[in-house]
């Protein structure tokens, strides 16, 4: 497709959606969001971007195979899975760190929030595989 | 224990997320394939070093304790089962090295692989009837794909029957699923078990004994549900199939067994009855169907039938000895289904084909790989004293202490027909001069696997002693499973 109009307003749409989709991961932990909605809204976002570019133009911002960003998605929630064993418990026991900033604001981070990066990627990853895959065969 | 657990699951995980990472690098790939599965196999075997010597292992994913957490248990058939997975899983890795082609490794067959094995692993080692069927769906995906990697015309044709059947099947157990929560408000196995002991409704649970018969009968492929299995397996690369005739229709199986020694035990005395039926059924026609055959792959697949028919024997019969000897069958009939598809793709290799018709000669040109064939194609038949006699002995004698005499006929005339389609194979592909008068091509790498399974054949045809013990005491810990809802319900770090 090519339109100006939707070429300028994906420029700024791009940098808000992938914004708000770290957003929609980061409160999945009490509130509606988490790693999958998050993944899903920044494929959106992606895709968003092919149209009104062109794959290789996403591929290349990517930097990375898709697949790989799947797989890295999968070791990292993997990976989560495993500080609770080392304390003796079983596997996917949370643990929780809190990081005090100065001025009194406390961030909890927990093998959780790794837990939902890794889908977010799986979902970004998968995502991406697939539309832009099916993007490319329809522009050949 | 928490990590033995988990690991078979995880590691072809890993593997698998490893793979994608080096997706262009199709090397790195193969590597990493063979790599996993040796790791999965010695996760395996130390998963049931532990059971096998400290009773069954429990743990509750995050500590969420059971009916509500996520429930891994391993008692030793599924320990046992998962070491068949591990060493499946190994076998087909290496054999693949020289088999597979390189556009389909280049579209994923060795992560597909990675998670085909996680979902095997993960339904042997589960304790909860809703990931069973989650774990039945992760490795029905990847079986999907496997089927469909490629493209080729044939191979669509079997594709959509496979896909279409399962997806039935699925759709039975989703079912079936939904209605044992309504009536027991639980899923977890060990929980279902006693809360069904507790309830007195006959007819529902006689109907979802049925449905999960259906269900888990259809993967199994049990008569007569089977037309998806010969239609399927040998349109498929020979990894892909050897791969999927070792463990698909007996993770079915193997859910048969759980679900009928641990979640339905008494008041379904009539699908006992039923099972006998099916079992006879699936030996004959199993069999039967296999004479008219004149591929390879296709004679096996429908062995692969019949052979499910014995094990489901020795479900019905429900006695010590008949559970031991299903228990027995499965191991024994792993290793040698696998290898025989590993041997027939093998012969595809030397002589160019999977017809029988067009093949020959490689008894003269490699009597090393008809020695190999012929080791597990006897064992396969029931000839004393490798693996497969002492399955059939073990069934055959709980037949008649149960007074099965027509079970006991058909078992054992099913065993002649066995053989029969056994010699076919033999004296077309090994005995005859090549119809074209070729010379056989060596067939190098794919020797290796195959020698190692047939070298476990005989390992557990010599050691019978052993195996049998292991048969015995998991089918003591299946017919007595207070052990194991006490495990699962109690289980605390």
């Amino acid at each position: 497709m090519n339109s100006l109009i939707l070429r300028t307003t994906t420029g700024f749409l791009l940098s808000l959606l992938v914004l708000f989709s770290v957003y929609l991961m980061l409160r999945g932990h009490n509130a509606p969001g988490g790693g999958f909605i998050g993944g899903l809204t920044a494929t959106a976002a992606l895709t968003l971007y092919a149209f009104a570019f062109d794959v290789a133009t996403v591929r290349k911002m990517l930097r990375i195979d898709p697949l790989s960003v799947a797989g890295l998605g999968l070791v990292l929630a993997l990976v989560s899975g495993l500080p609770g064993m080392l304390g003796g418990d079983a596997f996917l026991t949370s643990r929780w760190a809190v990081l005090a900033l100065p001025g009194g604001t406390e961030i909890h981070l927990g093998t959780p929030l790794l837990f939902d990066f890794g889908v977010y990627l799986v979902v970004i990853g998968v995502g991406c595989a697939v539309l832009l895959t099916m993007a490319e065969e329809r522009g050949e | 224990m928490n990590l033995l657990l988990v690991a078979p699951i995880l590691l072809p995980m890993l593997t698998a997320a490893l793979c994608l990472l080096a997706w262009k690098s199709v090397r790195v790939q193969r590597w990493l394939g063979v790599a996993g599965s040796a790791a999965l196999l010695a996760s395996a075997l130390a998963l049931f070093a532990e059971v096998h010597g400290r009773g069954i292992a429990v743990s509750h994913a995050g500590e969420w304790a059971a009916p509500f957490g996520i429930t891994l248990a391993a008692d030793l058939l599924g320990a046992l089962m998962v070491v068949l997975g591990g060493i499946v899983g190994l076998m087909v890795a290496v054999y693949s090295l020289g088999s597979i082609d390189e556009g389909r490794e280049r579209f994923g067959f060795h992560p597909l692989v990675q998670i085909l094995l996680m979902g095997v692993c993960g339904a042997f080692l589960t304790g909860d009837l809703f990931n069973l069927y989650v774990w039945f769906e992760v490795l029905l995906m990847a079986s999907f794909v496997l089927t469909a990697l490629g493209g080729e015309r044939a191979q669509m044709e079997g594709a959509i029957k496979y896909v279409t059947l399962n997806l039935v099947s699925s759709a039975i157990f989703l079912a079936a699923l939904g209605l044992l929560y309504g009536l027991t408000h639980s899923l977890n196995m060990a929980d279902v078990s006693l809360r069904l002991a507790k309830l007195n409704y006959p007819a529902l649970e006689n109907l979802l004994a049925v449905l999960f018969f259906i269900a888990f009968g259809i993967k199994a492929a049990v008569f007569p549900l089977f037309f998806w299995l010969p239609a399927s397996y040998h349109t498929m690369p020979v990894s892909v199939s050897a791969l999927f005739a070792g463990l698909l229709t007996k993770v079915g199986v193997y859910a048969l067994i759980r679900v009928f020694t641990l979640v339905f035990r008494d008041d379904v005395e009539f699908i006992k009855e039923l099972m006998l039926v099916v079992a006879c059924l699936t030996m004959a026609v199993g069999v039967l169907g296999a004479v008219a055959q004149m591929e390879m792959r296709r004679i096996l697949s429908f062995h692969i039938v019949s052979q499910i028919g014995y094990m489901i024997i020795g479900l019905a019969l429900m006695t010590p000895l008949a559970l031991a000897g299903t228990v027995f069958y499965l191991a024994h009939h792993i290793i040698v289904k696998t290898n025989l598809f590993l041997v027939s793709g093998a012969v595809a290799r030397a002589t160019g084909s999977f017809e029988l018709k067009k093949v020959g000669g490689l008894y003269a040109a490699q009597p090393g790989l008809a020695l190999l064939f012929l080791i597990p194609a006897l064992s396969l038949a029931g000839i004393p004293p490798l693996s497969g006699f002492w399955g059939k002995y073990i069934l055959v004698k709980a037949g008649l202490e149960s007074g099965q005499v027509v079970l006991v006929v058909a078992a054992l005339a099913v065993s002649v027909f066995t053989m029969i389609s056994m010699m076919k194979i033999w004296s077309e592909a090994f005995w005859k001069p090549h119809p074209l008068g070729l010379t056989p091509a060596p067939v190098g790498l794919l020797n290796g696997p195959i020698a190692a399974m047939a070298a476990m054949t005989l390992l557990i045809g010599f050691g019978v002693e052993p195996m049998m013990q292991l048969a015995q005491r998991s089918a003591q810990q299946l017919l007595d499973p207070q052990n194991y809802i006490q495990a699962v319900l109690e289980a605390r770090k």
